[in-house]
């Protein structure tokens, strides 16, 4: 299996994503921002960071890098797309998904160790958890605040394609706690928190939590 | 402007008598008069741009250069000293063919006037340095000082300091390791900002900065030269070319994170290709420093072509390009066959180079202006032969009666008095700083903030890189209050403590960096508390077999006749064989024993109960014993070596008191113990140095018995982890919720 991680400038959490990749026995493929060439992976993570300076708005400019004229099309077509942070901005910018990331409502970076719930285990990245099973993830970010109109929250909420939600505490001012959310064909998912920094005991968030989204990914490919 | 304006080397020989304005650059008289003799003529304007800014005591140590001698003097023998002292970063041998380099630097100034972008640049400045020594830089820490905490001016400060940091680092993906943070009223106009970066190379890939080989050819890559704190040499652009334009020039630098992280991206594949013969980043002093400095360690000429450089404000003078502190800049010499590969792999990284000179063997660094020679002059007379001075020291003349023991009144409620302190400003919880800092990014953070030391594992920092289990700590670590009373003792009492933290995580302390803080040198008692420091270090660190590898001073850190506290920083840099058996902090599992190593003696002076309880700073601070440091920072390393400790903390500022809160707290287990002494407030709150707490399971303890007997590290049982309160028999019990609120509220109610 072979997981594709794009790197951005100013991407910071890709050598994480391969890590996390690796330890999950798949092959990490670095993808890189200037290429139109996705080396025939199976699927995608776009991982964290502050690409291109966060300049403008967070994802904003990664939106158009020449990968992402490769990536967008495949996403739609149902290759499998995980973006973390900073990912789960880009995903939002390129309209792969629903709604924005906004500025904390503290106004302050955040970096802790926040419990998160998961609401869909459906997902092509949440079949290993179940539903209503809380894990532990880090989060570290300044833009997280996600927020939606009305009737896109609607339609999320109402559709299950709210995949997380924050637990004992909303860290950032998120509309209805949302952490994380996916497409329709819950094959692209995005969201704040990093599973790849909760999936060694030695290192990361006092958690192994993040296995489950590569556990997931690798046995749908498995299957597929 | 026209060409006639300028002020060639020609111009100079012409106009011999035409008066420069060096006294608003900072330079002496006699200072002046050196130039003209060094050069045999009156310098250019540009020329006396290099020279004022390499001679001041920021660049050329001029004050500090007599006392810091000793740090190489009485250095250790040391076989993993690598690169020392006059590098950019000093570079230890970590094993398995790994080095490490690591600095700490100051930017205080700075961060008083403009609290966000002086933090912010002092990160970048550090994190280039560690870069121009080959490495990858793996990681930071800071160590900050800021006014009484419910101050006004520190919620400006601090929020500003910690939001610079917070934005540069994580934008740069370094994960923020450690630090301190400390609040004290003599640090309320003269805030301490102190930036550490470590990196990691293979110990055959070090570069320095040197620019050998006559035809290599000079870059300068990274970010366009702008009008950044630029200051003083608006006086020279305005003076010599009556442009009012020029005068209001931005004292302070601003920093691009991201064009810092693509430069971080970029020198890697750099060095990785081999394509780099000298480095040097621009700082303070930007082109001057690089240029002359390069020039001065390598074949000893060059010729830059200053109208090459690439601007960001088109109507900069040659003046303000030599001076401009624009940051994300980097100056390489690269051979020539090598130059289109270089220039490859920055448009890759989308970073702007320019070849803007080539290394001569003249021995003279000549630069020319649009074809006009505008400087001439030996490199090595501004990178290294400035001014020496021998200040004037001494003693200060309230010093005796400083150091008179007082007799403080003992709290009647042992309880109120340890939550007293605990909720108090410099032993409260510092999470709502250090959750503004990413700990994680990168993925090889093994302990960081609030343990003693940060922790990196180092395999898999750089791909294809020799397998290792090894991981390096540091920890930096100050006491001004100690440092006033006795600036001899102060320094080694910094130093102790920065080794025993390490120590405590189970990693072997191996060299020392340092930031020295202090007010002005020319006044003499300050100059005296300096002189005591650096020569107390430097005793230190050839006790315990520590060699200083580099650091920074800062001086005139005083708001008129007001000095700091005297304020010596020192980072610790150690390593560990197995990261798998760092020490991990506090008390880590139920049915653990609690295990005091150390001796504690009545110790008052320059403490926390001393400073929150009665606001008096009097008597002698703790007595240094490097010895007993020593031995005990052995006991740990074998310990954790044998898989002995399951948790551990320091003892420092507040004494066992705040050591077994706060231990309770790490991982939410409480304790309840018996105190060794006969009478509990020394017991608790002492401050005796050379102690550590640790937690070992039961079965355990015969061995660390044994172990501390060898070592002759005294060792007392006082009890037992569980439970959900911290009890001290017969003295107190204290539910840990109320502990960790008490802990946790006190900055976030000051600062929201």
């Amino acid at each position: 299996m072979r997981v594709g991680v794009v790197t951005f400038p100013g991407t910071l959490d890709d050598q994480d994503a391969a890590r996390a990749v690796r330890l999950a026995g798949a092959e990490a493929v670095p993808l890189w921002h200037a290429d139109h060439d996705l080396r025939g992976v199976d699927a995608v993570f776009l991982p964290g960071g502050f690409s291109y300076g966060d300049y403008l708005r967070c994802g904003a400019i990664s939106r158009f890098a020449p990968i992402m004229d490769e990536l967008i099309p495949a996403a739609r077509d149902g290759l499998p797309v995980l973006g973390t942070c900073n990912g789960f901005q880009i995903l939002c910018e390129a309209h792969l998904l629903p709604g924005a990331l906004t500025r904390n409502e503290g106004l302050h970076y955040v970096c802790r160790d926040q419990r998160v719930r998961v609401e869909n285990a459906g997902t092509a990245w949440t079949s290993a958890f179940t539903k209503g099973q809380e894990i532990l993830l880090p989060i570290k970010h300044g833009e997280g605040r996600y927020v939606a109109a009305p009737e896109v929250l609607h339609e999320l909420e109402g559709s299950g394609r709210v995949v997380f939600r924050y637990a004992g505490g909303n860290p950032n001012g998120s509309m209805n706690d949302i952490a994380g959310i996916a497409n329709a064909a819950g094959t692209i998912v995005g969201l704040m928190p990093h599973p790849e920094h909760a999936v060694e005991e030695l290192t990361g968030a006092p958690s192994l939590d993040g296995r489950g989204f590569f556990a997931s990914i690798l046995a749908k490919l498995v299957t597929a | 402007m026209s060409a006639r304006h300028l002020d060639t080397v020609k111009r100079a020989h012409d106009t011999p008598d035409e008066a420069l304005p060096y006294a608003e650059l900072g330079m002496k008289p006699d200072e002046y008069e050196r130039v003209r003799a060094i050069l045999g003529r009156r310098p250019t304007s540009s020329e006396l741009a290099i020279y004022s800014v390499m001679w001041s005591e920021h660049c050329s140590y001029k004050s500090s250069k007599v006392h810091l001698r000793q740090f190489a003097a009485k250095a250790p023998v040391s076989a993993a000293l690598l690169v020392g002292m006059g590098e950019n970063a000093g570079v230890v041998d970590i094993g398995d063919g790994w080095a490490a380099t690591f600095k700490i630097e100051s930017h205080n100034h700075p961060s008083y006037v403009e609290p966000h972008q002086g933090a912010a640049t002092g990160v970048g400045g550090i994190v280039r340095d560690i870069m121009s020594m080959g490495a990858r830089p793996i990681a930071v820490m800071d160590s900050l000082r800021f006014g009484g905490a419910a101050e006004p001016d520190t919620r400006r400060v601090l929020s500003g300091v910690v939001g610079g940091i917070s934005h540069y680092g994580n934008c740069l993906g370094l994960p923020n390791i450690g630090g301190e943070v400390v609040f004290d009223p003599c640090y309320l106009g003269n805030p301490l900002v102190n930036a550490l970066c470590v990196g990691l190379l293979r110990k055959d890939q070090i570069k320095l900065a040197t620019a050998p080989g006559p035809g290599n050819r000079v870059v300068l890559f990274g970010a366009r030269t702008g009008a950044d704190g630029i200051g003083g040499a608006s006086v020279l652009a305005s003076a010599t070319f009556e442009d009012e334009s020029h005068t209001k020039r931005p004292a302070v630098q601003v920093g691009d994170p991201f064009m810092e992280k693509l430069l971080i991206e970029c020198c890697l594949e750099l060095f990785e290709k081999d394509l780099v013969v000298g480095i040097q980043d621009l700082g303070a002093a930007g082109v001057s420093c690089a240029t002359t400095e390069l020039a001065a360690k390598g074949t000893g000429g060059m010729a830059v072509d200053l109208d090459l450089v690439p601007l960001r404000d088109p109507t900069l003078r040659p003046e303000e390009i030599l001076m401009s502190e624009s940051q994300e800049r980097m100056m390489a010499v690269v051979a020539p066959h090598d130059v289109p590969a270089f220039m490859d792999i920055c448009a890759r990284w989308d970073v702007p180079a320019t070849v803007i000179g080539e290394v001569t063997d003249s021995g003279r660094l000549v630069m020319t202006w649009n074809g006009e020679v505008i400087v001439d002059i030996p490199p090595g007379t501004a990178a290294d032969e400035g001014p020496v001075y021998e200040r004037p020291y001494h003693e200060p003349a309230g010093q005796h009666a400083l150091n008179v023991a007082v007799d403080l009144p003992r709290p009647d409620d042992l309880r109120a008095t340890l939550l007293r302190l605990l909720g108090s400003p410099n032993l409260a919880s510092k999470e709502w700083v250090t959750s503004q800092y990413d700990r994680y990014v990168r993925g090889n953070t093994v302990l960081a903030q609030p343990a003693d030391a940060g922790m990196i594992r180092i395999s898999e920092v750089m791909p294809g890189a020799t397998p290792t289990r090894r991981g390096i700590a540091l920890a930096t670590d100050g006491n001004g209050r100690y440092a006033k009373l006795d600036p001899y003792a102060g320094a080694q009492l910094a130093l102790s403590e920065a080794y025993r933290n390490v120590a405590a995580t189970g990693a072997r302390p191996l060299a020392v960096t340092n930031c020295l803080n202090f007010g002005s040198p020319e006044d003499p008692e300050v100059m005296w508390q300096f002189a005591e420091a650096v020569r107390g270090l430097a005793d230190a660190c050839r006790t315990l077999g520590v060699p200083v590898t580099g650091g920074n001073v800062s001086f005139y850190n005083q708001t008129g006749v007001n000095a700091i506290n005297p304020t010596p920083v020192v980072g610790v840099l150690g390593v560990i064989d197995d990261v798998a058996k760092r020490i991990r902090p506090g008390f880590t599992a139920e049915g653990l024993r609690v295990v005091l190593l150390g001796d504690t003696a009545e110790e008052f002076g320059g403490s926390e109960y001393a400073h929150v309880v009665h606001q008096r700073l009097a008597g002698l601070p703790p007595r240094v014993d490097l010895v007993a440091e020593r031995a005990l920072a052995s006991v740990l390393v074998s310990a954790a070596a044998d898989g002995l400790l399951e948790g551990s903390h320091d003892l420092s500022d507040g004494g066992l008191a705040i050591a077994l809160a706060e231990a309770c707290l790490a991982q939410g287990v409480g304790c309840s113990v018996t105190l060794p002494g006969h009478d509990a407030f020394v017991d608790l709150f002492s401050e005796s140095a050379a102690r550590v707490l640790v937690a070992v399971r039961p079965e355990a303890f015969g061995a660390l018995a044994e172990l501390c007997a060898r070592h002759e590290v005294p060792c007392y049982g006082l009890g037992t982890t569980g439970g959900s309160s911290l009890i001290v028999e017969e003295v107190m019990e204290i539910p840990l919720g109320e502990l960790r609120l008490t802990h946790e509220r006190t900055l976030p109610e000051i600062f929201g």
